[in-house]
């Protein structure tokens, strides 16, 4: 459970930053006072990508808008001819591109978890889209329509959630970002490799919070679960312990055994625990790809090691003193 | 000069508190018994015979008296000094097997050799025995594979594996039918015949101690 919740975490914000950086900009504009990983609002002028085109060293400048939908997913609306001049474009695997006000494009992980086909209509936003095509994923966002469609349909005409920016060469790019941060002050402007750097736990700061939430949850669940676990098996142990006594088995003697034993559980139990959580990453590849992505976080497998191996030596070890003390004829006794 | 006894009992008392009230278990028992002897301790429900039966083992201490087992005085033992006793002097043999039920008959029989200290195999006089008990070709199998006779066999064998100078049997036919309790009493009386092993059974049963060398009988904590 704590590897699988660590490996979504991770997992989530990679593919994020792999999205991001699939988009082919270079900088990254957001409207002052929003969160690294969700866009929930529109609040800059469509005016923007004009005035920054004129900026010395950028060369293009491209707004998309961002609607939250359901759980993880969000929906972006953009000018394909745009997004085409940024990187080349999508990469249809089937359909092709937006031509009508409902069209709507997804790639390839939506199209599998929703097992939706081209010619297929999506309820979105209280609007039914046709899908037209499904694209390669890895650039920008799972499920595209026009921007004009989406500010209007969510009443923001007019407004940008983000800007991509394209300079004329990525060495100019902090030096651009330094200036647009001081005339555009209170703007969230980054670099797109700053950008993707801090798309890890450590540097979202809610996310960090929320993450660490999540994570110290699941320790705390997972080390109750392995101690209840523990304490429940050997205190149903008691009369064995009794037995080995009764034969002459010192405490010492009884606690080493007891203490080899829960060891050994633990660290294969361990393991078994390390081969599920690839279990629960094909589970989540071919079941919900496009919500949930889980990667294999291998620096957490000596920490998760060591919880189930804490837990259930404190698990095991506190009704073995107990057995151990108890009057050999009370421990024979019980049931 | 006779051999002294290798129990010898003296004035022994038990009393438990249970609250505030005193239960006098044992009020004063005296009892000898000599090496190779088979002796039987016959009363009812809460005659004391539990209670001696577990002092004697050495799992629970004495209020008062003297015990001397094999030469070793259980006055004052410690715990650890009681532990050492029940791994070096003394066997035992339950009413309801105790048998650890992970391990197979012989890794129960195994277990106690490695708890005294003691090479883990068995030697040939030691695989006789096995075959006297019936129980040769049942060594591999888990307890809950065994049938109640079975189980109580690889229990005697477990007891005697280390030869103990004193064998105790609690009520050892008391979760036996009829036909397994006279083969486990056969056994039993086998054993002390064989390999002298002195034996003390405990039961209320008074065709099982009709299988002993001499009854003591034992009511409300005296022998009588």
């Amino acid at each position: 459970m704590i590897l699988t919740l660590v490996g979504v975490s991770h997992g989530t914000l990679d593919q994020s930053a792999q999205r991001a950086r699939g988009v082919g900009a270079d900088i990254w504009f957001r409207p002052p006072g929003s969160s690294a990983i969700g866009l929930s609002s529109a609040p800059m002028s469509d005016k923007i990508p004009a005035m920054l085109m004129k900026e010395p060293d950028v060369t293009f400048a491209m707004g998309t808008m961002v609607q939250p939908l359901s759980g993880f997913d969000a929906m972006t609306g953009l000018d394909l001819d745009d997004f085409r001049k940024l990187n080349g474009g999508f990469h249809y695997l089937k359909g092709g591109p937006l031509v009508n006000d409902d069209d709507v494009i997804v790639d390839e992980y939506y199209a599998q978890q929703k097992k939706l086909h081209i010619g297929d209509t999506l309820n979105l936003v209280n609007h039914d889209w046709k899908l037209v095509g499904i694209t390669e994923s890895g650039k920008l966002s799972r499920i595209c329509v026009k921007l004009q469609m989406l500010q209007t349909l969510t009443g923001n005409p007019g407004h940008l959630s983000q800007i991509f920016i394209k300079v004329d060469d990525p060495r100019n790019a902090q030096a651009v970002v330094d200036a647009l941060r001081v005339k555009y002050h209170g703007y969230q402007i980054y670099t797109m490799e700053e950008f993707t750097s801090m798309l890890s736990i450590s540097n979202v700061g809610m996310l960090k919070s929320f993450i660490g939430v999540v994570i110290g949850v699941a320790v705390i669940v997972g080390f109750i679960v392995v101690f209840m676990a523990m304490y429940t098996a050997v205190l149903e142990r008691t009369r064995e312990i009794g037995i080995l006594k009764a034969v002459g088995g010192t405490s010492g003697l009884i606690l080493n055994i007891l203490f080899r034993e829960t060891l050994l559980l633990a660290l294969l139990g361990s393991v078994v625990g390390i081969v599920l959580t690839y279990g629960t990453q094909w589970l989540m590849k071919h079941a919900v790809p496009a919500s949930l992505v889980q990667e294999t976080v291998y620096d957490w497998w000596p920490i998760a090691t060591g919880i189930a191996v804490v837990g259930a030596l404190l698990g095991a070890i506190v009704p073995g003193v107990k057995a151990v003390k108890q009057d050999v004829t009370e421990a024979l006794s019980y049931e | 000069m006779s051999e002294p006894p290798i129990i010898e009992v003296r004035g022994l008392t038990k009393t438990y508190q249970l609250g505030e009230v005193a239960v006098h278990a044992l009020r004063g028992v005296d009892l000898e018994i000599r090496k190779g002897e088979f002796v039987a301790i016959i009363g009812a429900s809460g005659s004391g015979k539990s209670t001696l039966f577990h002092i004697l083992g050495g799992l629970t201490p004495m209020t008062s008296g003297t015990v001397h087992l094999n030469g070793r005085d259980l006055a004052g033992m410690t715990n650890a000094e009681r532990t050492e006793l029940r791994k070096t002097t003394v066997g035992f043999v339950f009413q309801k097997y105790n048998l650890l039920p992970t391990l197979s008959a012989e890794d129960n029989i195994r277990i106690v050799k490695y708890i005294g200290g003691r090479d883990v195999g068995f030697d040939p006089g030691f695989q006789e025995i096995l075959g006297l008990l019936g129980i040769a070709d049942r060594m591999k199998h888990k307890p809950r594979a065994l049938s109640g006779g079975q189980q109580q066999r690889v229990a005697i064998a477990r007891g005697i594996v280390n030869s103990p100078a004193i064998l105790l049997a609690d009520e050892p036919t008391g979760n036996l039918d009829s036909e397994n309790s006279t083969a486990v009493l056969k056994l039993i009386k086998d054993l002390n015949r064989r390999l002298g092993q002195t034996i003390l059974m405990i039961t209320h049963d008074a065709d099982a101690a009709s299988y002993a060398d001499r009854i003591v009988k034992m009511k409300d904590g005296r022998i009588v």
